[in-house]
């Protein structure tokens, strides 16, 4: 089942540019990473999804529901995080965790235990006195405590520690184990690249691809990096090669291709050292962003 | 309507209702502890003030009260009350939607599996609410106040109780103009000035349409449609204004209603 369909969706704010011709398809059951520099528009895809705001053309549909005339009852198997976390100032978190829970059918109440348990989260403080990271676990936690199908993190990890960090990745898989669908954004490359099975990289408000995380890192690119003793025999208008660095005698580049042909080209060459490796999707992504 | 939403708004502004009254009622027991000693010179107080250029007893709202009887003077104390509750009227109405976003949580209630409508629908609810348990409030403690300082002195409870109650129409009408303008706004960074503005603007053009004579400024604010003095005067409301208020309540919240529904709530 298609758990979020996007079809063309474009938002302008007045003249400014959110995003433009947006399509997305994700199934049930996957993590899709949503990557892109500040300022490309993914808060702004997660913001129409959740009918924060009004999409200027173009349609979606979540759970196969229109967004605009279902809204209401779509939310009722979402769950948000906000990118930044702002709460009733003056509640106590669990007053607050129990308001955010009585939009919802069922008693959440252990389960806000458990999760705030997991979070380390003290559940009488005041809201007002808790840092940002701490802010941050309750928006984890009024996200996660009515159990939704669909999970929208905007930047979850900003603001809590590594550590934190691994304990929200591995609840975050904890859910999707159960059949939960997580639309995940982020900027930093290395946590999609842990959690997310299909990634889509979105810049200027347009997407630019989206591809299998692990078809991208294995089939498409590799690293390869050499020390030459002599001339170098690699030029940039080689077929496959791109983002070609030299220094001395150190080169290094990336192969996309059939990796024999560039093999039996390094073969009659001198070298001293070589090493051949995946890529981090950073490194692959960096001509994106450029 | 959500029960929920509902609940949470009532106690969020039951800090408010209980200052708001205090405030209130603190004008009435000033006003009538006075009250004894103005009737002692009545007659004289009365012949002053005739005295004074009409304009300037109009602009003070001392245009055609008698202030010897109870039911004058309690119609010129409340002009100040409707102050108060003008701009406690204007404040619900402005920051009953604009302060979630000011506060940034407007993302938390608007994720929530509930309509729009709804959500505005139980907030005004709350507010009445508020606005009403605060009228009863000045209600009770008007009599009580009449009660103790007034003496013998006889009147007639239903002009009293006619002027209290037109508290809240008047109070009805700038809560959904400040709904309205707070809807209209791009982002409304602190809610008094806004409800100040409106509520001084509108009890200014009262006291300049007095001055003014001829123009009908007074048209315009709730302030003259809602003069106590009129209806002491005539055991009343001025009904053809009642009427035009009733639409314009009527329109703003409508309007409020569509508006809401369409708004893009800006990101931090």
């Amino acid at each position: 089942m298609r758990v979020i369909e996007v079809n063309q969706l474009t938002k302008y704010y007045g003249k400014s540019r959110g995003i433009v011709d947006l399509s997305i398809e994700v199934e049930e059951g996957e993590i899709f990473g949503f990557i892109g520099p500040n300022g490309a528009g993914k808060s702004t895809t997660i913001r129409l999804l959740l009918s924060l705001i009004h999409p200027t053309s173009g349609s979606a549909c979540l759970f196969g529901k229109d967004i605009i005339s279902a809204g209401a009852e779509i939310r009722k198997d979402i769950g948000y995080l906000p990118s930044e976390v702002f709460y009733y100032e003056d509640m106590k978190v669990i007053d607050l965790l129990k308001y955010s829970a009585s939009f919802f059918k069922g008693d959440s109440s252990s389960r806000i235990k458990e999760l705030s348990d997991l979070m380390e989260l003290e559940l009488g403080r005041r809201i007002r006195d808790l840092s940002y990271g701490n802010k941050k676990k309750v928006g984890i936690v009024q996200g996660l405590l009515h159990s939704p199908r669909l999970l929208f993190l905007d930047e979850p990890t900003s603001g809590l520690d590594p550590l934190m960090q691994r304990k929200f990745f591995d609840l975050i898989r904890q859910e999707n184990d159960r059949g939960v669908t997580v639309f995940f954004s982020s900027h930093i490359l290395g946590e999609v690249q842990r959690l997310c099975n299909r990634v889509g990289i979105i810049r200027e408000g347009k997407l630019v691809e989206v591809s299998d995380i692990r078809s991208l890192q294995q089939n498409n690119y590799k690293k390869i990096r050499l020390n030459v003793n002599g001339e170098n025999p690699i030029s940039a208008d080689l077929p496959g090669v791109s983002n070609l660095q030299k220094e001395n005698g150190l080169v290094q580049f990336f192969f996309r291709g059939d990796i024999n042909n560039i093999l039996r080209k390094l073969a009659l060459t001198d070298v001293s050292d070589i090493s051949i490796e995946e890529p981090s999707l950073e490194e692959i992504f960096m001509h994106y962003y450029e | 309507m959500s029960a929920n939403i509902f609940l949470h708004e009532i106690r969020a502004q039951r800090r408010s209702v209980i200052t708001w009254s205090v405030a209130l009622l603190s004008v009435i027991f000033v006003f009538f502890s006075l009250f004894t000693s103005f009737t002692k010179d009545a007659a004289l107080m009365n012949e002053v003030l005739a005295r004074f250029p009409e304009e300037l007893r109009a602009a003070f709202g001392l245009g055609n009260m008698d202030l010897a009887t109870i039911e004058g003077y309690f119609a010129f104390s409340f002009v100040f009350c409707q102050l108060l509750l003008a701009i406690q009227a204007a404040n619900y109405g402005f920051s009953l939607l604009s302060v979630d976003e000011t506060e940034l949580r407007a993302d938390f209630l608007l994720s929530k599996p509930v309509s729009r409508g709804s959500i505005l629908s139980s907030k005004l609810a709350a507010a009445l609410l508020s606005l009403v348990v605060t009228n009863l409030a000045l209600m009770l403690g008007t009599f009580t106040a009449i009660a103790l300082f007034s003496g013998a002195t006889p009147y007639n409870p239903k002009s009293i109780l006619l002027v209290l109650l037109s508290g809240f129409f008047f109070q009805i009408v700038f809560l959904g103009v400040g709904l309205l303008i707070s809807l209209l706004a791009r982002k409304i960074h602190s809610v008094t000035p806004y409800a100040l503005g409106l509520a001084f603007g509108a009890y200014v053009l009262n006291a300049f349409s007095g001055v003014l004579g001829d123009v009908k400024l007074e048209l315009l604010t709730p302030f003259k449609h809602f003069d106590p003095g009129f209806i002491v005067r005539n055991q009343a409301f001025d009904a053809p204004f009642l009427l035009v208020d009733l639409i314009v309540v009527i329109v703003c919240i409508g309007l409020s209603y569509w508006f809401y529904q369409r708004r893009d709530i800006p990101a931090v």
